[in-house]
């Protein structure tokens, strides 16, 4: 079997039948780690207990039990989820050495099918980036060149996938960070509806934005593993009690006569000739699939960046009030505790655990939040925020899926955008008001720019749609001109 | 730019020590983002409810929760497993009432 192809199913499969056992899988993933990761930087942690627990599934293989749907598949997490006894830093400094007592619901999912845990990923320091250049832990650089941003925030999981340092990984999304990484990367991304992933256990960024998903080698691997991890949890009352569908087993390529809604807003020619060629070929293998085009309008889309940031902020100043250096995480030196003041105390802690674009988001949060300033900033988003929502069920009559590019450009250099903030965040301009409306999303690869670098295409679903997104992407996978494609840092 | 006297006070609302330095700094970026995005402000919202959470799940409807019942997950050992100091079973602080 070749461990840099093979599908979660062809795996579990194998392991369940004997025919490899989760112990070789591991050992095979972790002697790549140790080889190419140091030419990356995609791994902040690397679980020792690994090998001993593939060896626990083999055992239970040998004993006849169940194992389940991921047998023996190695995947590793970013370092926003908790994970009981492995380092959960959120690639921050102030949660150095934090090792939780118990893993966030969607590790035990992924572990109750019987995956194996093989480490943590790296990551902008709370979500906050679209680089990766934000993490405590250091820069993690583009498998396809390693001068380039993998993208962010979940740079590790995209560069460690792209390079099958792993067989899948796990990411979160709160304006587009698994979809951005996933398309500088040329893997697959999907971001679920708000309320369909759980997020007890993930820590938080923007509680009202953030959803995890699977980014992986391929859209059938990525069925396999939203439909393991989805689901009511009772642990998170933002879940929704829906029935699960068998997303793997239901996909489709046929396209015909459906809708493909293409927002005239995103088509203002502000992306990159790259990027705009590899849409506009995408689009005429969907058009020759029997896919109807349709032109949607949702103008309030222009404003889904400022929108996203003041909302982003706000909850996470709040979110991030709990990091106060008492219970977990890094506490500043002080020679004499008890003639400390209590604020000195909170405030000294806090500005050295956290690095430079985490205090000024949490400087914009708290501003937006102050008296004086709530109606102007948070609440004046949140109105648009719904108006926006409302423009998006209004397309969602006309068409069955929205397609546009992820970003304006493929991956960027590193040092390229990290002196302007605002450079920076306009990064995210196709991807924030996916997040906002609580839609799911999706970046599938299907071409490469002129520098060689991935470049993928966007598709949107009205919520709990994702079986629509996955099947178009499923097709558009199989006639990929870059499928099969390995970067160089393989 | 916001001026030096209001950063200082969102610093000591989000408990972030700064120097005056870093006050300028923040005090020019805040306002450079705050000025670009002001254009929301041109929107009209007049009586749209804010929304905050995409769901609009109503979180004082009895059926969001779970039981109401107690559960011994974690044992006071493991819960001071990450503290940075402690005392017996307890985290240990400054004075906190002076």
């Amino acid at each position: 079997m070749d461990l840099l192809t093979a599908s979660f199913q062809d795996v579990s499969h194998a392991v369940k039948n004997k025919q490899i056992s989760a112990v070789e899988v591991t050992q095979f993933f972790l002697s790549r780690i140790e080889k190419l990761d140091p030419k990356l930087n995609a791994f902040t942690h690397i679980n020792k207990n690994a090998l001993k627990e593939a060896a626990q599934i083999d055992s239970a293989v040998a004993q006849g039990q169940e194992t389940g749907a991921l047998s023996g598949v190695v995947f590793g997490i970013k370092d926003m989820l908790c994970t009981k006894g492995m380092p959960s830093t959120a690639g921050s400094k102030i949660l150095q050495g934090f090792i939780p007592p118990y893993d966030a619901t969607v590790v035990t999912k992924l572990k109750n099918a019987g995956a194996v845990i093989i480490g943590k990923l790296n990551q902008d320091e709370f979500a906050m980036g679209s680089s990766n250049e934000t993490s405590y832990y250091g820069i993690c650089k583009n498998p396809w060149d390693t001068n380039f941003v993998p993208g962010g925030s979940s740079g590790g999981s995209a560069a460690a996938q792209a390079a099958r340092l792993t067989m899948g990984t796990i990411g979160t999304d709160t304006g587009g960070s698994i979809r951005q990484p996933s398309n500088f990367c040329g893997i697959v991304g999907i971001k679920p509806t708000y309320g369909r992933v759980s997020r007890y256990g993930i820590i938080s960024y923007a509680s009202s934005l953030d959803q995890a998903g699977p980014m992986v080698s391929s859209v059938s691997d990525a069925a396999n593993c939203l439909e393991i991890i989805c689901g009511y949890d009772e642990s998170d009352s933002t879940t929704v009690k829906k029935t699960v569908e068998p997303f793997l087993k239901n996909l489709n390529s046929d396209l015909k006569g459906l809708k493909i809604g293409l927002i005239k807003e995103f088509m203002l020619g502000q992306s990159d000739p790259d990027v705009e060629k590899v849409f506009s070929l995408a689009l005429a293998e969907l058009k020759k699939m029997g896919a109807e085009p349709v032109e949607v309008s949702i103008p309030l889309t222009e404003f889904s960046v400022p929108m996203y940031y003041l909302i982003s902020a706000s909850e996470a100043s709040s979110n991030l009030a709990r990091y106060d250096g008492v219970k977990y995480g890094y506490r500043s030196e002080f020679k004499d505790l008890a003639s400390v003041r209590l604020e000195d105390f909170y405030s000294e802690t806090r500005s050295e655990g956290f690095g430079s674009e985490v205090k000024r988001r949490i400087m914009l949060g708290t501003y937006c939040l102050s008296s004086g300033y709530f109606d102007a900033y948070y609440n004046k988003a949140c109105q648009v925020r719904r108006l926006l929502k409302n423009q998006y069920t209004e397309a969602f009559k006309k068409c069955d899926v929205l397609f546009s590019p992820v970003t304006t450009s493929p991956a960027f250099k590193i040092g390229e955008k990290s002196s302007d903030p605002l450079k920076m965040y306009f990064n995210d301009i196709f991807t924030t008001s996916t997040n906002l409306a609580g839609l799911g999303g999706m970046s599938v690869p299907f071409g490469m720019s002129s520098q060689n670098l991935p470049i993928g295409v966007q598709l949107t679903c009205a919520p709990f749609e994702e079986q629509k997104i996955l099947n178009v992407a499923y097709a558009l996978e199989n006639i990929s001109p870059v499928k099969g494609k390995v970067p160089s840092v393989y | 730019m916001i001026d030096q006297k209001k950063i200082m006070s969102i610093a000591q609302l989000a408990r972030l020590k700064m120097s005056s330095d870093e006050a300028t700094y923040y005090g020019e970026q805040l306002a450079k983002v705050l000025t670009h995005f002001d254009q929301i402000s041109k929107i009209d919202t007049t009586n749209v409810e804010p929304l905050v959470n995409p769901l609009e799940a109503d979180f004082f409807d009895d059926t969001a929760y779970r039981a109401d019942v107690e559960k011994n997950n974690f044992q006071p050992e493991e819960m001071l497993e990450n503290a940075p100091e402690k005392m017996g079973n307890l985290f240990k602080v400054p004075p906190v009432v002076g």
